[in-house]
């Protein structure tokens, strides 16, 4: 009995062991199950900051970076920019065709994709949205661009086709849409973001503290597993425009994301918290400097001179320490400038090209070419005047104005002597675009088209912002009349390839000639919250939430 | 004067021999970028380390002490002076050019001299010399702040005018010069150096307030007002002490002022 009750006990210990087994098992299962599932669950209250109030919820009327940022996160658009590859991905439009001149772009609209007020999407929907964004009376800054092409005809082809037809071809024209927000017909012209086709629509403002973006039940997207997107809630967007509180209320939680952090306050978060402060790299914003070549600037004529001068321009150039300017003044997050376009654009850098080299013998050899020579420590231009100029920037960019006490010291090294000064902006505005009062000029430029024909308004030596010598009617000199020749050239043929070998061009030119001196590219630094899940920074902008479906919080 | 009193001045004394005496005691020329030691922290070769740009901070801060205690005191004399005459003048003759100059004093009181002196820093010339601007802008603190101490001067004045002993002074055929020099100036001194002493510390701050903006003395020209921009950085104050060295420094140089000034309103 014993030995069989012994049995028997075994045989029990070990039914109670299977039944043991069997119940973690189940329990595991369930907590993994659960896990999972809690891991992109929806619901959550993302919050991040927008410098100020949003001017407009009309999609079609941002301009200034809060509306964009609310666009972006509510707007419903036919072809995306994909802010990580950089190529176009289809969102409203299925699928696209461009005819062979250009001029005509036919878009099929995906189906079933309803407004955020549960009202289907229609070709109508998209007809009047473009009608609208192409209204001359209306003044959209988002459908200036699509202007560009002259006179349009647009027409519903069905309910799930669109034609659009251009009097004049406009090369990348599937980039442009990747700003124009679809309204229902009903509004177009007049949206306020309240319904929407994108993952979240405009629900609350208290103007001064925040806007509440409220998530669109009827959003179209599906994550792999045929989930619904987006997985927040919520989105809510504090208005402030102080970067030191911004980051203090990451520091506290309260705030999860955090783009364009500056050098210091990187360094402040990376010591603290390396995994939250993330360096992106090089990103499209790029420092440069010019100098004044418009002939009727009241410059003394000696003045005009040294600056119309390409080896003046480049022997300045070469003696600016570009690594020192990103290693010092950028605490390392830059990198030396190579020209007009950001090696952030990974389409249309021009890889050949290289940042121009530090070297002060060479610019002195540059500058005897012109007769220019040292007399002691002063260099001297042929007619014995001593090589100086002022260099103006915005007061208050810390980085800036570090950069312009290295480039005095580093030109005092070949002696020209550089009298560096910070002003208000406005001041900056009326010299440069107005009186031409200037000798040489220091800001940043952010690319936000990575497209060659965003710069076009830069480079064309007709446009406004041809800073150096804008507004030209004819090209002063036949290197810009070089560079407006393959700028054109690019914008009138559709082959990717055709326009890479123009853009490729202006780019040499520019970098031969210099008539901007770029000297660095910023790098993306952005803060990312732990609690975020899903996160994928990317260098353009949004650059922490250009994702911001696949985005969820953990508990 | 207490003890105390004494002891402040000769502290001031002290610091204004040193600040005038920086070539002396500063280890580097005040511009001169170690660009390889960038923010370094401090040793016996850089004593309160370097700055963003490897600049050595201590031989920055004792070029921009001389800078800012030289040029103040100028600008407090230029306003003290300025709020003698006109405060003094239109108080003295009374009638219609005293109405006239309260309006004047109201009008610069009410001027937003942060905005005036970013528009006149934006009328210059750009390629003046670092020196020069400096010079221009303490120049201008003093020809803008001259209207509070002129209200005091003014009312001291009318309170003078109609007192006993000036018109025994008057009626007794007094030439107006002498009533002016020997019998109303001596009253009025007082009020004049504690309006001076008032000034200096003011101005000091104001062009720390301007250095903070980016605007006032030029790079690369310190100033306390360019030094205390550091404290902008204020992640890094906690592990980096020195980083206090201009701020205390100016607190104390303030203070002295303030502790002289008590006295001086003592004795006035």
């Amino acid at each position: 009995m014993r030995s069989g009750d012994r049995v028997i006990g075994a045989s029990g210990e070990v039914r109670m062991c299977v039944s043991i087994f069997t119940c973690t098992l189940l329990i595991l299962s369930m907590v993994l199950f659960c896990g999972c599932n809690r891991s992109v669950q929806n619901g959550g209250e993302l919050r991040v900051t927008i410098k100020s109030d949003p001017k407009t919820f009309n999609p079609l009327m941002a301009e200034d970076d809060s509306s964009d940022i609310v666009r972006y996160l509510t707007g419903g658009v036919l072809i995306r920019v994909n802010r990580k590859t950089q190529e176009n991905d289809p969102e409203l439009a299925t699928h696209w065709t461009i005819d062979e001149n250009g001029r005509r772009i036919t878009l099929n609209l995906r189906p079933g994709v309803k407004f955020s007020d549960s009202t289907d999407f229609t070709a109508d929907d998209v007809v009047a949205t473009l009608k609208a964004a192409l209204d001359p009376s209306l003044h959209s800054p988002k459908g200036d661009p699509l202007r560009a092409g002259g006179a349009a005809t647009i027409q519903a082809q069905g309910k799930d086709k669109v034609s659009i037809e251009f009097e004049r071809p406009i090369a990348g024209i599937e980039r442009l849409f990747d700003e124009i927000a679809i309204s229902p017909a009903r509004m177009a012209g007049k949206a306020d973001s309240s319904v929407v086709l994108g993952p979240f629509s405009v629900g609350e403002q208290k103007a001064g503290e925040y806007v509440l973006l409220k998530r669109n039940p009827q959003y179209w997207r599906k994550d792999n597993s045929g989930r619904q997107l987006p997985y927040l809630n919520a989105i809510r967007l504090y208005v402030l425009s102080n970067r030191d509180t911004e980051l203090i209320r990451f520091r506290q939680g309260d705030v999860q994301l955090i783009n364009g952090l500056s050098p210091d306050l990187y360094e402040q978060l990376h010591s603290e918290d390396a995994s939250a402060a993330r360096d992106l790299g090089p990103s499209v914003e790029s420092e440069q400097l010019w100098f004044n070549e418009v002939p009727r600037s009241p410059l003394p004529e000696h003045k005009k001179a040294w600056f119309r001068s390409r080896n003046f321009r480049r022997a300045i150039s070469m003696a600016i320490n570009r690594a020192d300017l990103a290693r010092v003044a950028f605490r390392g997050h830059a990198i030396p400038s190579v020209g007009m376009v950001s090696s952030a654009n990974r389409i249309w850098f021009a890889t050949n090209l290289k940042p121009p080299s530090y070297d002060l013998n060479a610019a002195l050899e540059l500058l005897k070419q012109d007769g220019f020579h040292k007399d002691g420590d002063v260099l001297k231009d042929k007619t014995g005047n001593p090589v100086a100029f002022s260099l103006i920037t915005n007061a208050g960019n810390k980085q800036r104005e570090q950069m312009g006490s290295l480039i005095q010291q580093d030109l005092q090294q070949i002696g020209i002597k550089l009298s560096f000064v910070p002003l208000d902006f406005p001041s900056i505005a009326e010299r440069i675009t107005k009186t031409y009062d200037y000798d040489a000029c220091m800001l940043g430029l952010t690319n936000v088209d990575l497209d060659p024909n965003g710069q076009a308004n830069v480079w064309l030596s007709s446009a406004d912002l041809h800073q150096w010598n804008p507004a030209q009617k004819t090209p002063a000199t036949p290197w810009e009349a070089e560079i407006d020749k393959y700028m054109n050239e690019q914008a009138s043929t559709l082959d990717r390839d055709k326009r890479k070998a123009a853009f490729d061009r202006v780019q040499e030119i520019a970098a031969d000639q210099e008539p901007m001196l770029y000297l660095v590219d910023k790098n993306a630094l952005v803060a990312v919250s732990p609690k975020v899940k899903n996160a994928d920074p990317v260098v353009l902008t949004p650059q922490t939430y250009w994702n911001i479906e696949y985005l969820s919080l953990r508990e | 004067m207490t003890g105390a009193r004494w002891a402040a001045i000769v502290l001031l004394a002290a610091v204004f021999l040193i600040a005038l005496a920086a070539n002396l005691f500063a280890p580097a020329p005040y511009a001169k970028q170690f660009r390889q030691d960038v923010n370094h922290s401090p040793t016996q070769a850089y004593p309160l380390g370097t700055d963003e740009l490897g600049r050595d901070r201590l031989s920055r801060l004792l070029y921009g002490m001389r800078i800012s205690l030289l040029l103040a005191p100028a600008a407090a004399l230029l306003s003290t002076v300025l709020a003698a005459i006109v405060g003094g003048a239109g108080a003295y003759i009374g009638g219609v050019w005293e109405r006239a100059i309260k309006v004047v004093i109201d009008l610069f009181l009410s001027l937003p001299w942060l905005f005036l002196l970013l528009t006149v820093r934006a009328l210059l010339p750009l390629d003046i010399p670092a020196v020069t601007s400096v010079l221009v802008t303490f120049a201008l603190l003093g020809a803008l702040g001259w209207a509070a101490s002129a209200r005091i001067v003014a009312a001291t004045v009318r309170d003078l005018r109609n007192a006993e002993f000036v018109l025994q002074a008057r009626a007794s055929g007094c030439p107006p010069l002498r009533l002016l020099l020997r019998h109303m100036l001596p009253n009025v001194k007082p009020i004049l150096i504690a309006q001076f002493w008032i000034s200096v510390p003011l101005f000091i701050l104001t062009e720390a307030n301007l250095g903070m903006l980016g605007l006032g003395v030029t790079e690369p020209l310190p100033s306390w007002g360019n030094l205390l921009r550091e404290l902008e950085n204020y992640g890094a104050l906690s592990h980096r002490p020195w980083l206090w060295a201009p701020l205390i420094s100016l607190l104390v140089v303030v203070s002295l002022f303030q502790f002289i000034l008590s006295g001086e309103e003592y004795v006035s």
